[in-house]
This record gives structure tokens, sequence and C-alpha cells, in this order.
């Protein structure tokens, strides 16, 4: 079992997600992250999915996702392939800061900075992978952590250009015909 | 606005006949088209597609398409079946004997949700099918209105494509979306899911043809170099064998697969759904591949040095264990769906796209070659299945009589011409291997769902797709059962159906399962059935019931030579099986001939 992450272009299209997330659900794969949001090009959406599998399912799981009628390409990588992030908010009890400067260090040698400060809470903000949001909430947790919340998984390739621009070309070509 | 409609058929008929004057005939009445109704626009748009049948019934959130189906009963037929069950088989039965798309219409609810295991059954079978169900107005969805069920939701995973249209302008395009996706590439079921309200609201109406959609990809064009390598492979073969899958019918590749086989002298064993696209009587045909299929297909993959599949998907049925399948051979997999490449089967050349189009790149660069021992060792494991399965299966000396000898005389009498509709179980597969013909598409059977009580309504769809040819309907007492109502289907439409039931008083697959692998233990499987032919009588349908060898032979003639649809009931051997048979989990080789 390894992670992948699963990078899908499709149509902005109702009941999409639905159908890609069947590919995984009917396999008994869980999906460990998942963003959708709009690429660089315009009307073209990007699904960056996390999963854990072996090398030879994902290739029949991603092949599975591209044979839908709206997606337009899907791609795999594994982590080492791509620059990736995601970003967590801590919150915790603003009394917690005032007892000593532990919590202070934390949030400067960790990189996080801080949203919002009230008189009952402070909300930290954090980005890294997963491990490192994961070691500041521990740190944090010694504090009490009131609420925690990480986000799915956002990837890049390391191309120069959006990688689907070429195909689109491509395709906007046959359709132009 | 009747009158208009009036108008576009006469246009479209003519457009038959006379193509670019009527063209621009139409063009000009579609300008002159000012608004219809959506209901209207879904008329319009499947006649656009030249669709000549369509099966349903109706309800309430679809009653607004039926009413202006109304007005077109000389231009569409439409059938009502006795459930929506049976209209998407038969839809899908018509599909496969005709090659066009079957279209199927029903209510919101429970309507469109009756139609999910032919769907799903579509799927699996690459069956292309429009499905068009009736929706709650738009406003009502999501708040559980009458009859609302999430249609579009359910049939995700069991559809190629499916879309709600909440009004009238989506109607043309979505339609003409539908129809190209149900039949291009590998063929498959789509679902359109529309309200009420577009339904009743208005749209300009001009309908154009989809060709092209952005995201889609129906096939890539052969690469030549997949040919080439291909063509390596196939020269140097010593033991080459051919798997003819669904694909051959689906590209209209019979011819081409012919050309091929003959050239190098390669055996052609098929798949249940690639039946009848190679003749039976052809001194290639090799018979039946997998757990029910012919002797020496399955013991000779695991002696193949190439495994040529064309159009299959190496299903479990075809190839049981996996871990044991074809062993010595280099696979060489043609297929339009680049998701099967590597599937179930690791392929040493993928060739991606249509079959008739691989095969016509390919035949030029296949050397003139002969196998002649190869083909002779499939015979020599004929003459040993004939010994031990055909010859009592066929040629029967006990008393009771076997389906074998059922399906022997029936093709016979109808000098392997018939359509075959099968229901799904032991007798399905033995008509299967025993059943002889002559022409593609006339095999029309459940693959891969494996859905009992397809076989009567899918004969209805067979019959009208093709009137002039007999169709022999084949179903077990069981499956019988499960679509028994679309009796009255048949006698409603004057479809001489010519219905044989093979009762043997049980669930016949279920019970050898339960005698070879369960210890005998018939759980639940014996069925204590009704008079079937008091029940034909009672639809207005000609029949009576077999139980002697001697009568077997002119009831079936009696059968086929009577005009209009007809009830063979035939008491069979209670406790009879299906042989040769793979083991669940065996290797094909492992193959089977007796208990």
């Amino acid at each position: 079992m390894k992670e992948f992450i699963i990078t899908v272009y499709s149509e902005n299209h109702i009941g999409l997600l639905s159908r890609i997330t069947i590919v995984f659900t009917r396999r008994k794969i869980n999906i460990e992250s998942l963003t959708v949001s709009e690429s660089a090009i315009a009307g073209i959406f990007k699904f960056t999915i996390v999963i854990k599998c072996t090398p030879e399912l994902i290739q029949k799981v991603v092949r599975q996702i591209e044979k839908q009628v709206d997606v337009l390409k899907a791609f795999y990588h594994t982590n080492e392939e791509m620059i990736y992030q995601e970003i967590a908010l801590y919150k915790v009890s603003t009394e917690s800061l005032y007892d000593s400067d532990v919590i202070e260090r934390m949030v400067r040698n960790s990189g996080a900075r801080i949203l919002e400060i009230t008189k009952e809470y402070t909300v930290i903000e954090k980005t890294g992978h997963k491990e490192e949001t994961q070691e500041l909430f521990e740190q944090l947790n010694k504090y009490k952590v009131m609420q925690f919340i990480r986000s799915g998984r956002v990837a890049l390739t390391r191309d120069p250009i959006e990688r689907l621009s070429e195909f689109l070309k491509e395709r906007d070509a046959v359709i132009e015909e | 606005m009747y009158k208009q409609n009036v108008t576009i058929e006469a246009t479209r008929k003519a457009k038959d006949t006379n193509g670019s004057q009527a063209e621009s005939n139409s063009q000009q009445i579609k300008k002159t088209i000012k608004k219809v109704t959506g209901s209207q626009a879904v008329i319009l748009s499947i006649l656009e597609e030249g669709v000549d049948t369509i099966f349903g019934y109706p309800g309430g959130a679809i009653m607004p398409t039926y009413d202006a189906l109304y007005d077109h009963a000389k231009n569409v037929k439409h059938i009502l079946t006795r459930h929506e069950q049976g209209a998407v088989h038969a839809a899908e039965g018509y599909a496969r004997v005709t090659g066009k798309v079957g279209v199927c219409f029903a209510t919101s609810g429970p309507g469109a949700t009756n139609l999910i295991t032919g769907i799903a059954n579509a799927m699996l079978d690459s069956i292309p099918l429009v499905c068009i169900t009736g929706q709650v107005t738009s406003p009502m969805l999501g708040t559980d209105a009458f009859q609302e069920s999430d249609i579009v939701g359910i049939s995700i995973p069991i559809t190629k494509w499916n879309y709600q249209i909440t009004s009238a302008e989506e109607i043309p395009g979505a339609i003409a979306q539908a129809f190209y996706i149900a039949q291009t590439g590998r063929p498959g079921p789509v679902l359109l899911d529309l309200t009420k309200d577009a339904q009743f609201g208005e749209v300009d109406f001009s309908y154009n043809k989809c060709k092209k959609i952005r995201s889609y990809i129906p096939e890539t064009p052969v690469d030549p170099s997949k040919i080439n390598e291909a063509a390596a492979f196939i020269n140097r073969a010593k033991k080459p064998m051919i798997l003819c899958g669904h694909g051959i019918i689906f590209s209209k590749a019979e011819e081409e697969l012919m050309i091929f086989a003959e050239k190098a002298e390669i055996p052609v064993a098929w798949t249940l759904l690639g039946l009848s696209a190679f003749p039976t009587s052809h001194p290639l045909n090799v018979g039946m591949l997998g757990m029910h299929g012919n002797y020496g297909p399955n013991i000779l993959t695991n002696e193949a040095d190439l495994i040529i599949a064309i159009g299959m998907r190496f299903d479990d049925r075809v190839t049981g264990n996996i871990n044991a399948y074809a062993k010595k051979a280099k696979v060489i997999h043609f297929e339009i769906d680049p998701s099967e490449i590597n599937k179930n089967v690791k392929a040493d050349v993928a060739v991606i796209g249509d079959a008739k189009k691989a095969l016509l790149m390919l035949i030029p660069q296949i050397n003139k070659n002969t196998h002649k021992n190869w083909v002779r060792e499939f015979r020599k494991y004929d003459e040993i299945e004939h010994e031990k399965v055909f010859k009592k299966d066929l040629y029967p000396t006990k008393p009771g009589l076997t389906v074998g000898e059922v399906v022997r005389i029936s093709s016979e009498k109808t000098n392997h011409e018939a359509i075959l509709v099968t229901d799904v179980g032991q007798h399905q597969m033995i008509a299967a291997r025993y059943f002889k013909f002559k022409h593609s598409r006339s095999c029309v059977t459940s693959g891969g769902l494996g859905t009992m009580g397809y076989g009567l309504p899918a004969s209805i769809g067979a019959q009208l797709g093709d009137p002039d040819r007999t169709v022999v309907a084949m179903i077990g007492d069981g499956g019988f059962q499960m679509t028994i109502q679309e009796l009255g289907t048949i006698v409603q439409n004057k479809l001489p159906v010519k219905i044989i039931i093979l009762n043997n008083h049980f669930l016949g697959m279920v019970r050898q399962w339960q005698e070879m692998f369960f210890e005998k233990r018939y759980s639940f499987t014996e069925l204590q059935n009704p008079d079937f032919i008091a029940i034909a009588k009672g639809y207005g349908m000609e029949g009576h019931k077999v139980e002697k060898r001697e009568d077997l032979e002119p009831g079936i003639q009696k059968m086929i030579d009577h005009k209009g649809p007809y009830i063979l009931e035939i008491i069979v051997e209670k406790e009879d099986n299906v042989f040769p048979m793979v083991p669940a989990g065996a290797s094909v080789s492992d193959v089977i001939l007796e208990p």
C-alpha cells in the first residue's frame, strides 16, 4: 500500500463528484482526502484525491475515472512527484497563551500564524504536510485544542503548465472540425 | 402545432429517400417552427434520432410526454409492457437484434426504480439504451414528493451517463448527447430524468445530432505499431486461438474476423455474448469458452501459445481461476475500452480501438498460414465431449426429456435461422452450447448480470426488431415466472414469439450447485408451478404441454408452424446437470465432463 495523489480534470457537471467517488467506494478504497476547485483553465474543475492502494490498483482506478463521460483527463502521482500542502486551523483558549510563552514559541518555530484573537480563544493557522500539521496539533493539544480542522490536500506537478492544456488544445481542434 | 409536427415527419421521411434536397427542406422547417412544449420536443428529438419503437409504461410524472406521443402514434410505435422491467429488457432485446439504440419511457419513483435491473444488465453487457424517466417538478425536488426517487443518484453506477433535465430548453441537446453517448465507443445505457415542468415548458425547437463531446473520446485511432507487434506474434504462433466477444458484433467485424481466422487458420472460440458472430458450422468454430463452455477451448486455452482476444473482457466466467489462466500464452487484446486493458488479464500487446478497423489493418500483415494439427487437437476434445456429453444431452435414450434435445430439435426445425432468446440458468448454457447459428445478432441473452426474468420481455424486443424472423424464446420455469406478465404485451401486440418453457420444477442451476457443492441440500429450489398452458389460454395464447419424447418433435413443429404467439411447455428431467463445467475457483483446464 502506498499513498497516491490523483488529479482529475472534468467538466463542471452536477453528479460528477458522486460518479468519481463511487469508483473508490465500490472497490472499498477509502478516500484519504478530496479537494475540488476550478482549475487555471476557465470552466474546468480539478479534483485532488489522496488514496492508499497498490501500484496495480491505482492504474485501474484512474482508468475507470477517466472512462466517465464528463471527465477530461485523470493522472496519478506519488507524493514525491508533486508539491503539495494542506492547511490546518487550531483553536486554543486565549488564556493558555497568557500562562507562558510556550504556545507563542510553537507558533513561531513551526511557521504557523495567528488568525484571530478574542477574549476566549485564539485561532492558529498552519500549512504543510499532514505530519507537520499533526505535529503542531500534538504540541498544542498539551494546552488543549478546543477545535481542530485540516483541509484536503492541494497539489501541483512540477510541469511548467497545467498538464491538461495540451490535451484541451487537441480536443478543441477535434471539436471545431 | 400538430400540423407542424406532421410536416416534420413528412420531411423526415423524404430525407430517407432524397438526401440533400430534403435536408434543406428540413432546415427550412426547423426555422419555421417557433415554439413547442418540452414534451413535444422529446418526441421530435427521438424521431430525429430515427427511433421507431419505444418500450414504456406511463404514469404521473411522464404524462405530458405520453400526451405528446399520442399525436405521433403513426410515426413511432409504443409498446406498453406490463412492468417497467419488461420495457427495459424489451428495449435491450431490440437493441441487440437491430444494433440500434433501445428506447424506454417510465414515470418517476417506482416506474424509474423498476428499470434498474435492466439498466444494470445493459451496463454489464454494453447494450445501447436511452431511458427517459419522468420526475417531479423541479421546485419539488428533494422534498420527498409523491413518487419522487433520486433516479439520477441511484443509477450513477449502472449508467454510462445520466442527466437530469429541469428546463425545456435543455431537451433537444440532452437527447442528442444521450443518443451519441449510448451508441458510440463501448455502448451502454444512458438515463435522462425529465422533470414535469421541463415537459410543460416551451422551447424553440431545432435539432442537431451530437457528433462530439469535449470530455468524451469514444474510440481512439488504432496505433499501427501495435498492429505490427500483433502481426509479428500471430505470424510466429504455433498454437494461436481467437476469443471472439461481443465487440465483434458491435463493430460489425464478423466478416473481417472470418477473413483473419481463415487466412492464418486460427481456431475461433467465443464468449456467451460473442455467440452467433461466427457461424456454428464454420470449420474453425471450436465452441464456447468458460464455465459451461466446450471441452476443447477450455483445456486448450492452457496449451495455446497465443491468445487473440477481440472485443471481450476476460470475465471471470470465461477465465476461471485467473492465476491459472492461459499460462503458456502471450495475449493480444483488441479492445475499444482502455479501462479493460490489463484489468483482468495482462496483455502483451494491447490494440486499443474499434475491432473492425483494427482487423482491417491487421489482415494484410498476416501471413497465410496453416495450423492443421492444432485445430485437430480441438476436434479430438470434441470427440471426447461428444461421447461423454453430447450424446446423452442431444440423443438421450433414458426416458426423461433433456433440454439438449429440445434445443437441438428447435434449432433444426427453424433451419438454424431463428433468433434465440434465453433466460438465465441451466437452459441458457445448454441453449448456447447446442443452438446453431448462421447469422450474427441472432442470440439474445443476459451475460454479465445473469438476469433471471430477462428472456420473455427480451423476446418482445427481438421480435419487433426483426419481425420477419422466427424468435424462439427458451425460458426455465423459474425465470418465466419472474416476468410472466409480459405474455399480455405479446398478445396485445400480436407478436408471434415461440416460447418454450423448460420445466423441471426446480431452480435448476442453483439445484445443480446444491447437488455438487452443498451435499444435495436442496434449500428452497423446488417450485410448485401453475398450469402454464391455462395461463397462456387466459392471456388468449395458444399452447400445449409435452411430456413424452414421441410428442417432442411434432410439438415443436406445431409451435413453429403456428402463426401467432405460442407456448410450448416441456417437462424435462428433474435433476439434469449442465456439463462440461469449470468448478468455481478452478482453472479452465480442470474442466470436468461429469460429476
